[in-house]
């Protein structure tokens, strides 16, 4: 019969509970700058510029077609080799905004692309300055239309980070890993780091949620 | 000792995508069966089933692969099993994926009008019957490209498998690389790979969906 034995995870709920603060910062840093590399992917995939679109499609396809566990040990393992070598923190940094930039890159285009060209031309009529133009038909309805997705591949980042204590970076996974190392209580360990994992995904889908009906809440277009 | 990338590991390699896709194919199989159930459990008119369902799909939905693959391996000991890595395997993503394919079943069951569900009911079908030959073929036309595209995930799911220690094709890689210590081209070959088995299928949904947008407009 097994015996659980829970008391080595409540002797480091504060080892945890940083493991998940990590996890958070890691997964924001991650987001912030990845937006920043979907933003420019999308602008160049709609830019119309062949070898620039080419480009893009290119890396967004390899991306989403290769698992994220490969892509983190070719970024830590494979570019030493030409002499680009990252600490296991950065090497996870990386491969996090690698991989979202590929997805947050496809959301935008689609952002842009669900503009129908009628409106733009519909504010041209109505003697909108194209600074008005561009936030309120534009802006506000594009942003309306990716927040949902954007902030699901936000939590779907999240969970896929815990994939980064692989290369022994720092998360909430690693914090786990590291105590199963000392203590064995593997079982225990694994749980109440699902249940943490579970609650940060359950809060911040919460609190988006809410963002939602804060910011967003104007009739939609269409 | 270090020793040459030669073809013997490429063959390695290569054979071990036969892992791979035995473990997608279980999870796809059992996830296929279990997201049925799901999926009808989540449209079903019991409020218990509904709100079951609904934990199981938001759970597993809610959670890292990883940390389900690590609590299916050690959840083995928990139930008095031997602990085997294909075994775990074999289960945790077979959950995984039947969270995923109810979620998205679901959807394409809600997507047939209520109407069809209605007039079948008039002719006096059963539920099972009214299920069978009017409301899933429809949802069934729905749902088959996001099904297509989730089996790409299914597939590149697989590769966490390696962390528990289950020999398929990102594990194949990494054994040839404590070998050859050339990660470049050893994990180069492991990406090209999987993309080979995954782009075909990413094309493949992206074609059926955008067909589909234009079944719907037209």
């Amino acid at each position: 019969m097994y015996r659980f034995n829970f008391q080595p995870v409540f002797d480091n709920l504060d080892m945890l509970a940083y493991g998940a603060w990590l996890t958070i910062q890691l997964s924001f840093t991650a987001m912030a700058i990845g937006l920043v590399v979907s933003i420019l992917g999308a602008v160049a995939k709609t830019s119309g510029i062949r070898p620039l679109r080419w480009i893009v499609d290119v890396y967004v396809e390899v991306i989403r077609n290769t698992p994220f566990l490969i892509q983190i040990f070719f970024i830590f393992f494979g570019l030493p080799a030409f002499g680009i070598s990252m600490s296991p923190n950065t090497a996870a940094l990386v491969a996090l905004v690698v991989n979202v930039g590929a997805y947050g890159t496809e959301i935008i285009r689609a952002g842009i692309e669900s503009i129908p060209q009628g409106q733009i031309e519909a504010g041209r009529a109505l003697a909108l300055t194209p600074t008005q133009i561009f936030r309120h038909v534009v802006l506000k309805p594009a942003l309306r239309n990716i927040y949902p997705s954007l902030t699901s591949q936000f939590i779907y980042l999240m969970l896929t980070s815990s994939v980064v204590s692989v290369i022994s970076a720092n998360d909430l996974a690693a914090a786990g890993a590291d105590l199963n190392a000392r203590t064995f209580a593997s079982f225990e360990i694994y749980l109440v780091l699902t249940i943490m994992y579970f609650l940060l995904a359950l809060g911040f889908s919460t609190l988006f949620g809410t963002l939602r009906r804060v910011f967003f809440n104007y009739p939609a277009g269409r | 000792m270090i020793r040459e990338f030669s073809s013997v590991d490429l063959i390695f390699i290569a054979m071990a995508i036969r892992w791979t896709l035995i473990l997608s194919i279980i999870a796809f199989v059992g996830g296929a069966a279990g997201g049925l159930v799901l999926a009808l459990s989540r449209t079903s008119h019991s409020r218990a089933l509904r709100l079951v369902s609904m934990s199981f799909i938001q759970v597993f939905q809610g959670t890292p692969l990883l940390m389900q693959l690590f609590l299916v391996y050690f959840g083995l000991a928990v139930l008095g099993l031997p602990i085997d890595p294909l075994v775990a395997a074999a289960v945790a993503l077979t959950l995984h994926a039947s969270a995923f394919l109810g979620e998205i079943w679901r959807g394409a069951i809600q997507a047939v009008p209520q109407g069809q569900s209605e007039a079948a009911t008039a002719l006096a079908l059963s539920y099972r019957d009214r299920m069978r030959h009017v409301v899933l073929p429809q949802a069934m036309r729905v749902a088959t490209a996001p099904t297509v595209g989730f089996l790409v995930q299914l597939i590149k799911g697989t590769s966490l498998a390696s962390i528990i220690g289950f020999t398929e094709l990102t594990r194949a890689g990494q054994i040839v690389n404590n070998a050859t210590f050339q990660p470049f081209l050893v994990f180069g070959t492991v990406a090209a790979l999987y993309f080979i088995l995954c782009w075909p299928l990413s094309l493949l949904a992206r074609r059926m969906e955008a067909r589909m947008r234009l079944a719907i407009t037209r």
